[in-house]
């Protein structure tokens, strides 16, 4: 579907700076989600400027459309203002939530799927520091580091499943691959990832 | 049938959406069974969401916040915010005035969540239990059909075909119910399945419910028809979907000689 439009990749990417993330933490968090639950208006607001970026980023990394992503964008920030319980703060952070959330519904989009109703992703724990905007940074940082130093060939291979959806079967007919070798590269660029932060 | 390790190696493909949709109930399956797998399926949700984050840095153009705002306001809303209060004589800070009503807000926010969360247990564990008392009961029957001795067995074979093709009827004329078990039987086509029917002493045939096989053939059904009614015999026919008040196609199945 977006062949024809321009990816960036993990290294292009490796050179953005990320720009509109601010200071989330555990607390503002629970705050955040608990003026939600009350109809809060101005917690969307709030949600939305620290957030947009996670949530825009992704999906605009995997539609390669910034239309397409602001309609992600807004499709999960309204789902959370309709369901606020959909999230529990006890059980994990925001941002890493919501930026699985938007690369679910972007590869939905790219996949042509029906979108899903209601948000159904649990809460996600990394066990990392995302406490604040400069630890954000540095994760964040570190992840793509990890990615542009990949093979070639296995970063490849993880951005078409993850950024483009695609399952082991339809990357080994597309690249020739044997299975066992696209479930070797992703599984082992996965564990690289978490190996950086161990 | 997979082991464990192999269900170990696709855990970061299912993680991320991209095990074939075809592998994926037996890896739920096992999911089901295996903490082990059940852990690192998490840990490895934790590793794609790095990824996904990875990405964040773009801003949205101003014009995405708005259509957001907008978006909200639009949505009714089942209770607005406390509005603010113009002075008065409260000697300390105004947070401290609505402190407590927030606190008591959060506290009955929690509470309903908890309570909807307490209901929603409830209900899956009472209809889960409901399923099982079902369950229990046609197994039961089923076992008091076959050990029945005024129970009137038949075998029927496929009428033009090798003997291959098998349903076996289990009758307790006195209840009505007929049990079928079928054999070598291949599936019945997209929007069609095996229909059987009671042959009466005379008159017509009678439906007595759809079945269908799986991919090795077998299928079982129990009906519970009027009870009393003669049979000499059962038959087989093919019919579409939602079955047939009376036989619509030739006779796959009958009595064998």
């Amino acid at each position: 579907m977006q062949s024809s439009r321009q990816r960036a990749t993990y290294v292009e990417e490796s050179e953005m700076r990320v720009t509109g993330t601010q200071a989330p933490n555990v607390a503002d968090d629970s705050a955040l989600i608990a003026r939600l639950r009350i109809r809060d208006q101005s917690a969307m607001s709030d949600l939305y400027d620290r957030y947009s970026s996670v949530v825009y980023g992704v999906a605009l990394r995997v539609l390669g459309d910034t239309m397409a992503a602001e309609d992600v964008l807004q499709e999960v920030f309204l789902q959370l203002w309709r369901n606020p319980h959909a999230f529990d703060p006890g059980r994990g952070r925001l941002a890493p939530w919501l930026a699985v959330i938007a690369r679910n519904r972007a590869i939905d989009l790219l996949r042509k799927r029906p979108p899903e109703e209601e948000i159904d992703e649990q809460p996600i724990a990394t066990g990392i520091n995302l406490e604040d905007a400069a630890a954000q940074r540095m994760a964040i940082e570190k992840v793509r580091a990890v990615l542009a130093g990949l093979p070639p060939e296995q970063r490849r291979t993880l951005e078409m499943a993850f950024f483009e959806g695609m399952t082991h079967t339809e990357i080994a007919a597309k690249t020739g691959d044997p299975l066992g070798t696209v479930k070797t590269r992703i599984r082992a660029a996965l564990l690289a990832v978490r190996k950086a932060f161990s | 049938m997979k082991d464990h390790a192999q269900f170990a190696e696709d855990l970061a493909l299912y993680a991320m959406g991209a095990l074939d949709a075809r592998n994926c109930p037996e890896m739920q399956a096992h999911l089901g069974e295996c903490g082990e797998c059940r852990r690192e399926l998490e840990a490895l949700r934790a590793d794609t969401a790095l990824l996904a984050l990875s990405t964040a840095g773009p801003a949205p153009p101003q014009r995405a916040r708005q259509r957001l705002m907008q978006a909200i306001a639009a949505t009714p809303t089942k209770a607005q915010t406390a509005p603010r209060e113009s002075g008065s004589g409260w000697p300390w800070p105004r947070w401290l005035f609505w402190a407590p009503l927030a606190a008591s807000v959060l506290l009955a926010a929690f509470l309903v969540h908890m309570s909807m969360v307490h209901d929603r247990q409830v209900d899956a564990l009472r209809a889960e239990l409901q399923k099982e008392r079902v369950d229990h009961a046609r197994a039961q029957e089923i076992i008091a059909m076959m050990s029945d001795p005024k129970a009137e067995h038949m075998t029927l074979v496929a009428q033009r075909t090798s003997a291959q093709p098998q349903v076996k009827t289990i009758y307790v004329r006195d209840k009505g119910h007929v049990l079928v078990i079928a054999n070598n039987l291949p599936q019945p086509p997209a929007n069609m399945t095996y229909e059987l029917w009671l042959l009466p002493a005379d008159g017509k045939p009678m439906p007595c419910g759809t079945f269908k096989t799986d991919w090795r053939g077998h299928g079982m059904m129990l009906h519970e028809g009027a009870a009393g009614v003669a049979a000499k015999g059962f038959a087989v026919t093919m019919e579409p979907e939602a079955g047939s008040p009376w036989p619509t196609s030739e006779i796959l199945l009958q009595p064998g000689q």
